[in-house]
């Protein structure tokens, strides 16, 4: 397994490079994989979306769909693709170190 | 280039008539050492009788949540150039006519970035590119969309619009009742949106025939199938009809006893039609297309719900508009797809689809969704249960 180094310490990730254990989530982190996933800057708007995520995740063990975060965020799917260009499930869930979402993608 | 390694099983189905895979994958191998690892790998998996890819994968291009399906070798050890082996989705264009620019173009890149195989093409319609790495992706998308001429976008994946398509239509069928092909670039088109940036509980498919033959299978794979169809009489010519017969063509055993609602009869001369008791199953068309011809009030069906058996077991689409006129800009059609859509993304749960949601919260809710009366055509019978619901205001109080 692959390992990334944020603040001197070693965080295992997978070969898409998500999280394998969302505990070991950071702002750090957050700010690490932003550069991947083309975000010069993490703004008040992304910081928003990101705990929105990690609320939900802890709360009830799994991702949101997607109409519901636009609806809780305020933001449009356009927005959030402004904010996260590889969109909600690589960008925005990987910055908020959930694990990868699966199924039929 | 490592050295070929030995593939016996595969090279088994060298042997034989068929056009070979194997053979096909060798020749690619000469120039691209993924290919020459796939072909190990899948010796490897037909010794273990399992597949040696891993679980899922997440990957893409900016600006898109789909059209790229990531793969990972769980054997990389052994098979290090199929360590990736992301598969891209290439929208098709329309009835999959293509010109050898179009092709040739699309081959250099694939020689170039990706492992050279293809599928031509996937189920849902999609050029599909097979075998690459990560970092080549946004360079390989860059390229095929910045084309002078025939620029490709992605197809559809995810829990989105994925890419429609139709069958041959009009381009080469006499049959054609709608123009499927402009209808399918059309709405293309139109929810590029829908189909790039999944938002949906799950995906949604759209298939487009020109006639009842459904040469896209659209009612078994797509949840919103058209189907090409006319409502008035069809044109005989009883001319044609007399030569068809006169060659030995036996006209009763093969069309009238077939016709599946007994409308038609010969009686040695002149062939009748009841068109009013006609299904519009094709067969006498079928059997005589230089004597039988589609009416020319024409349109389409449109069925709804058409899924492979998970969660809650296959489905056909069924009919939810026995008719609908189908010409540019299309906007009855386009508007009743919104409704769809907007009701099912409200009220779907994750992964449901959009049949399994009628049948979860009845028809009569999603009848009333898409500003769409119950019509007889909807049903094969009517319910044998008396377990009826009544909106309350349908209830008159004594």
């Amino acid at each position: 397994m692959a390992f990334i180094e944020v603040n001197g310490q070693q965080i295992e990730v997978d070969e898409d490079g998500f999280l394998l254990n969302p505990d070991t989530w950071s702002e750090d982190v957050a700010r690490y994989f932003a550069k991947e996933e083309g975000i010069d800057e993490l703004t008040e708007d992304h910081w928003k979306v990101i705990k929105y995520l990690r609320d939900y995740f802890f709360q009830f063990g799994i991702a949101p769909m997607v109409r519901k975060l636009c609806k809780d965020t305020g933001f449009s799917l356009k927005g959030i693709y402004e904010l996260f260009p590889t969109g909600p499930a690589k960008g925005a869930c990987k910055l908020a170190g959930l694990p990868k979402p699966t199924g039929c993608v | 280039m490592t050295e070929a390694k030995k593939t016996p099983l595969l090279d088994e189905l060298e042997k034989g008539p068929w056009p070979s895979f194997v053979k096909e994958i060798k020749r690619a191998a000469a120039n691209s050492p993924s290919a020459q690892d796939l072909l190990g790998q899948l010796e490897l998996s037909y010794v273990d009788k399992k597949a040696h890819w891993k679980h899922g994968g997440l990957v893409g291009v900016m600006g898109y949540g789909g059209g790229v399906i990531g793969r990972y070798s769980d054997v990389p050890e052994q098979f290090p150039n199929v360590e990736m082996f992301h598969t891209i989705r290439l929208n098709q264009p329309s009835g999959w006519y293509y010109t050898t620019k179009a092709l040739r173009q699309v081959c250099d890149v694939w020689e170039k970035y990706g492992s050279g195989l293809t599928n031509l093409h996937g189920s849902t319609g999609d050029l599909v590119l097979l075998g690459t790495q990560t970092d080549k992706l946004q360079t390989i998308f860059d390229e095929v969309s910045n084309f002078e001429e025939h620029p490709f976008d992605l197809g559809g994946s995810g829990s989105n619009l994925r890419t429609p398509s139709c069958c041959a239509g009009p381009a080469r069928c006499e049959f054609s009742m709608i123009d499927t092909l402009d209808l399918c670039h059309d709405l293309t088109n139109e929810f590029q949106d829908y189909l790039h940036r999944p938002m949906w509980p799950y995906k949604c498919k759209i298939k487009i025939s020109g006639c009842p033959n459904d040469c896209v299978a659209s009612i078994a794979r797509s949840d919103i199938s058209i189907q090409g169809t006319w409502r008035d009489d069809i044109k005989i010519d009883q001319e044609a009809v007399r030569q068809y017969v006169a060659e030995g063509f036996d006209i009763e055993g093969l069309v009238i006893s077939k016709c599946p609602t007994k409308c038609m009869s010969w009686d040695g001369n002149e062939l009748t039609i009841d068109n009013a008791n006609c299904t519009r199953c094709m067969h006498c068309i079928n059997k005589m297309c230089k004597a039988l011809r589609p009416g020319d009030d024409r349109g389409a069906t449109i069925l709804i719900g058409g899924k492979a058996p998970i969660l809650q077991g296959a489905m056909m689409g069924w009919v939810i508009i026995p008719f609908m006129k189908l010409e540019p800009p299309y906007e009855e059609l386009k508007e009743f797809l919104e409704k769809v859509w907007e009701w099912w993304d409200e009220n779907g749960k994750t992964r449901e689809r959009v049949g399994e949601l009628i049948l979860r919260l009845g028809m009569r809710n999603f009848l009333r969704a898409v500003d769409l009366e119950p019509v007889p055509q909807m049903v094969l019978a009517p319910r044998a249960n008396p377990f009826f619901f009544w909106w309350p205001e349908e209830v008159v109080q004594d």
